[in-house]
C-alpha cells in the first residue's frame, strides 16, 4: 500500500477571504509578523494494487484533476509518502 | 394547474436540495407541468427542460456542486444540454453547472465571508436565452438572494468573452452582495439554452410568498420556448 498526498490550493490570483480572515486575526492573538495566509486542502489517499511510483502519481493526478480540485480556481500537487 | 399537454419541465432533487418544491411550484404557476427527477435515476422521462434547484447538494462536501456533478441524472442532463435542452441552474444549481463545465467560471465564498439573504435588485442584461425571453433587456427586477458561496469568478479573457457575446444574463444592482466579478448574477452558455443564476426567481412568483412576481418571467420564457 502506498499513501499519496494531494495538496489543493486556491490559485494565486484568486481571492482567499478565509485566509485573509485568519491573517487578520493573528495579531490579536499575539502572533505578529505574518504577512499573509492562504487556506487550502490536504487529501491523504491510501492506494492498493501493484502500481509503480510513476503510475501511482499519474492515477492520483487523475483523481485530483477530476474530483479533488477545480482547475478553474485551484492548483494541486501530488506526492508519495512512505 | 397544468393544462393537458402542458410543457413538461424536470426538477432534479439531490440529497440536500432545498428549493425543489418551490421550483416545481414556479413551473406550475407559469402553466407548465413539473416532473420530479431523482438524482440517482439517469432517465429524463421525456421532459422538455430541466431545472437544477438551490440548496446544499451532498452537504456542499468538497466544493459546492462538486459531488452532484457526478450524479447519474447529471450525465444525462449534461448530454442533453449539449444537444440544446434548456437547463436552468439556480444557486446550488448554478454551482453544479459550473462544476460540470456546462458554464465557464466558478462560484467562490462570498468576499464578505457572510451568508447573505436579501431581496436583490437585478438588471436583466440579455433576453436572448431560453429562460429570459419574456423580459425586456435592461428591465429591473427584484428577487430573493441567499447564498454563502455566490461570488462568481472567471479569468479576465472569459469575462470579456461573456460580455462581448452578450452572455451575462443578469447583473446585481445597488449592491454586489457576494463580490462577484463585474457584478454578475447570471450567465448563459454560447447557445443560450443553459443559464446559471445565483438569485432565486422561483421565490418571486407570487406576491403572497415573495417580494413580488418578478421571477415568474424565467418560467414563462421557458414555456414560450417549449411551445
Amino acid at each position: 500500500m502506498v499513501r499519496v498526498i494531494v495538496d489543493v490550493m486556491p490559485k494565486p490570483e484568486i481571492l482567499d477571504p478565509q485566509g485573509q480572515a485568519i491573517a487578520r486575526a493573528l495579531p490579536g492573538l499575539g502572533f505578529s509578523g505574518v504577512r499573509s495566509v492562504r487556506q487550502g486542502k490536504r487529501f491523504e489517499m491510501d492506494l492498493v494494487g501493484e502500481l509503480d511510483d510513476d503510475e501511482t502519481l499519474r492515477e492520483a493526478s487523475g483523481i485530483a484533476e477530476t474530483l479533488l480540485a477545480n482547475p478553474v480556481i485551484e492548483n494541486f500537487t501530488v506526492r508519495l509518502e512512505r | 394547474m397544468p393544462t393537458a399537454g402542458a410543457a413538461r419541465v424536470g426538477v432534479v432533487t439531490f440529497p440536500g436540495s432545498l428549493d425543489d418544491r418551490d421550483a416545481q411550484r414556479a413551473v406550475r404557476h407559469a402553466g407548465g407541468e413539473a416532473v420530479p427527477l431523482c438524482h440517482a435515476d439517469p432517465g429524463l422521462h421525456g421532459v422538455g427542460a430541466v431545472l437544477l434547484p438551490g440548496g446544499f447538494s451532498y452537504g456542499d462536501d468538497l466544493r459546492c456542486g462538486a459531488i452532484a456533478r457526478f450524479a447519474p441524472v447529471m450525465r444525462s442532463v449534461a448530454d442533453a444540454a449539449r444537444g440544446g435542452l434548456p437547463v436552468l441552474g439556480i444557486c446550488n444549481g448554478f454551482q453544479i453547472l459550473c462544476e460540470a463545465h456546462l458554464l465557464p467560471g466558478a462560484l467562490m465564498r462570498n468576499t464578505g465571508r457572510r451568508f447573505t439573504c436579501l431581496d436583490q435588485r437585478l438588471r436583466i442584461e440579455s433576453n436572448r436565452t431560453a429562460w429570459t425571453s419574456a423580459y425586456d433587456e435592461g428591465q429591473r427586477v427584484v428577487v430573493p438572494l441567499k447564498n454563502g458561496e455566490g461570488c462568481y469568478l472567471a479569468d479576465e479573457p472569459t469575462l470579456d468573452e461573456l460580455e462581448a457575446q452578450g452572455r451575462v444574463v443578469a447583473r446585481y444592482l445597488d449592491v454586489n452582495p457576494n463580490g462577484s466579478a463585474r457584478a454578475i448574477a447570471g450567465i448563459a452558455n454560447a447557445q443560450g439554452n443553459v443559464v446559471g443564476l445565483m438569485p432565486h426567481p422561483e421565490h418571486a412568483t407570487d406576491p403572497l410568498t415573495g417580494p413580488g412576481d418578478d421571477g415568474l418571467g424565467f418560467f414563462v420564457s421557458l414555456l414560450k420556448a417549449l411551445v
